[in-house]
């Protein structure tokens, strides 16, 4: 079973979203995607200071199977992307919601992480896409 | 079997071919200082029979549809008739310089034009130009021109182009390439596009949307009239993605559908040689509004004569796409294909491909393989899902795969669509025989049982090939393709 930390705000398509206590969001991608997607190759940060839109495709995460967008799960302005991730992608398979972090963005507006899910919410459709 | 050593590693000083020597040392003098090599160049040093017998030896360890079954979805690995070869290979066409004029040229440009009037018939296009050397040269023509369809309107505010996320990957990073960007909309669970979600996307900034039909799940889009209705009223354009044309081959027609511009990969459905990276040939098919820019070289006819068509007579075109004729010894040889069949029997290049899909699609829900949308009836492809096999089993598409090579069957196209878990696309062609497509069916059921008895032995598949499994994390990362011997 995919671990889907109780704390954290989810997108349908598989994003996490860390609330930080500065106005700011941490992203990266769910457990159960890296693990989807298997290993990891090559991530494509955004640059920093790109305006992002919620829904619009701002990095990609790359594995032996397949390349895939990662969607900004808010709307905001990107203040850091993870460099390490240009060395050494394998961190979004070993510590997904850790080191493998993608990027951070500044929220347009605060409410919008209401938009998200919670963790059960989460975990009820990675179930769901499971049995589907 | 095996490992072949590098050519490199098998020579040994002073060995030479002597045939294939050239007679006297060639005169460098009228080749400037400055252009000439400082040291000599690295070459092998074997002899004629090692030659021969390091090639033969690569060539067998080569998986061909000419050797086996090669089910891999939206590739149409078909067999490639003989008699293609032969003709394209006539001294009329091998000794043809491509600076000789028109007039010496009228059988080769004949072929070609007859190819290109054949083609828009089959897709009810207006016309077709054969320039674009690979299906996505064809493709990128086709958005290349949806673009400055809209730029010669003045209608610059069309930025986005439609795919659906089951697309091949080629058409998004067309879309960008021609600087759109790209709007996703999802597959509804019937495996058609969710109209809903269409209808949210059109709008005054859409310029097109790119369309397979039959789509990547290996089903018919059943509204397509509907969409391309939606997408026209809203002032976009049509562009249809040829991968899986086989399906539909003279049975119903892109350009009757409403798509505006097409391209064909003759490597696919017009059977010419295909994979190990080409040559390909991505013909594209042009509808009404695009035909003013329509690539070059085209070939025209003038009162029984025939000429390339250039910007002169094209002014428009969004330019040339190829320095010569395109691919000619492919389009010959796609012309011969299209003439032995004939009308009649493209129609049942497309009947036959279905009829195989199906049946092997039956024959494996049959045995318990989970097919995706079993409620449809495939095209010319379908999709099987080895998600409960991963989960009770513990082997996955990818050990399948691997393990199907060790059987004598190519691997079919694996985690493509990405929106399909562990899933396994196939396509067996019309080219097949029952008996091929039930072996295919009990390679699939041994694997299974292996499976069942010994998880690690289908994880350590194959066993049988020149190399064993591959570590893909590491060539995806450390990928080093270049010779590092010693320099003499």
């Amino acid at each position: 079973m995919s671990n889907v930390p109780s704390d954290l705000k989810y997108a349908s398509s598989h994003e996490w979203v860390r609330q930080d206590d500065d106005g700011t969001v941490t992203v990266g991608i769910s457990d159960h995607a890296q693990d989807a997607l298997g290993d990891l190759v090559f991530v494509e940060t955004p640059e920093i200071d790109r305006t992002v839109e919620a829904g619009e495709a701002v990095a990609v995460v790359e594995s032996v199977k397949a390349a895939s967008d990662v969607y900004a799960p808010v709307s905001g302005t990107v203040i850091d992307a993870n460099a390490q991730l240009q060395d050494a992608p394998e961190l979004v398979n070993t510590d997904a919601y850790g080191e493998g972090w993608i990027m951070r963005i500044k929220l347009d507006d605060p409410d919008a992480l209401e938009e998200l899910m919670d963790a059960d919410a989460y975990e009820q459709l990675i179930t769901e896409e499971d049995d589907g | 079997m095996s490992q072949e050593s590098l050519i490199f590693d098998l020579g040994r000083s002073g060995r030479y071919a002597r045939a294939q020597a050239p007679a006297e040392h060639a005169d460098l003098a009228d080749i400037p200082a400055e252009f000439r090599r400082k040291q000599r160049a690295v070459m092998p040093e074997v002899s004629e029979l090692q030659v021969v017998r390091h090639y033969t030896r690569l060539s067998q360890k080569n998986f061909s549809i000419d050797t086996n079954f090669y089910p891999l979805g939206s590739c149409t690995m078909k067999y490639n008739p003989r008699a293609c070869n032969s003709l394209a290979m006539l001294p009329g066409f091998l000794d043809r310089h491509p600076h000789a004029p028109d007039s010496t040229g009228q059988g080769f440009l004949g072929c070609l034009y007859n190819l290109q009037e054949m083609l828009a018939e089959v897709t009810g296009m207006k016309t077709v130009s054969l320039a674009p050397m690979a299906g996505a040269q064809g493709e990128f023509a086709g958005v290349a021109m949806i673009r400055a369809y809209h730029d010669a309107r003045g209608d610059d505010g069309r930025t986005e182009i439609i795919v659906p996320d089951a697309a091949h990957g080629t058409n998004p990073a067309t879309a960008v390439m021609c600087g759109y960007k790209v709007r996703e909309i999802p597959t509804a669970a019937d495996g058609d596009v969710d109209m809903a979600a269409l209808q949210e996307a059109v709008g005054p900034q859409t310029a097109g949307i790119m369309l397979t039909n039959p789509s990547t799940v290996g089903v018919f889009e059943r509204r397509i009239q509907e969409i391309a209705t939606l997408v026209h009223e809203a002032g976009g354009l049509l562009y249809y993605d040829g991968a899986n044309l086989n399906a539909i081959l003279g049975k119903v027609r892109p350009g009757d559908m409403g798509f505006d511009v097409i391209h064909i990969n003759l490597h696919k459905t017009f059977s010419t040689p295909h994979g190990g990276g080409g040559p390909g040939a991505g013909a594209i098919g042009v509808g009404e509004r695009l035909l003013p820019h329509t690539p070059i070289p085209q070939v025209g006819e003038d009162n029984g004569q025939y000429y390339w068509r250039t910007e002169k007579d094209i002014p428009q075109t969004i330019g040339r796409l190829s320095a010569f004729g395109g691919n000619a010894g492919v389009l010959l040889r796609a012309y011969v294909y299209a003439r032995m069949l004939g009308r009649e029997g493209m129609t049942r290049v497309a009947e036959y491909s279905t009829l195989n899909a199906n049946y092997l699609m039956t024959r494996l829900k049959a045995e318990g393989f989970q097919v995706w949308l079993p409620e449809r009836r495939a095209s010319h492809e379908f999709i099987i899902s080895l998600k409960g096999e991963a989960k009770e089993l513990g082997v996955t598409a990818g050990d399948f795969a691997k393990r199907l090579l060790d059987l004598g069957y190519h691997a079919p196209t694996a985690y493509f669509p990405l929106l399909v878990p562990e899933c396994l696309l196939i396509e067996p062609t019309e080219t097949e025989t029952v008996d091929d497509l039930d072996g295919f069916v009990q390679a699939m059921v041994t694997i299974r049982e292996e499976a069942r008895h010994d998880k690690e032995f289908v994880k350590g598949a194959p066993y049988n090939m020149p190399v064993r499994r591959l570590d893909e994390v590491k060539a995806a990362k450390e990928l080093d393709l270049k010779w590092q011997g010693e320099a003499s």
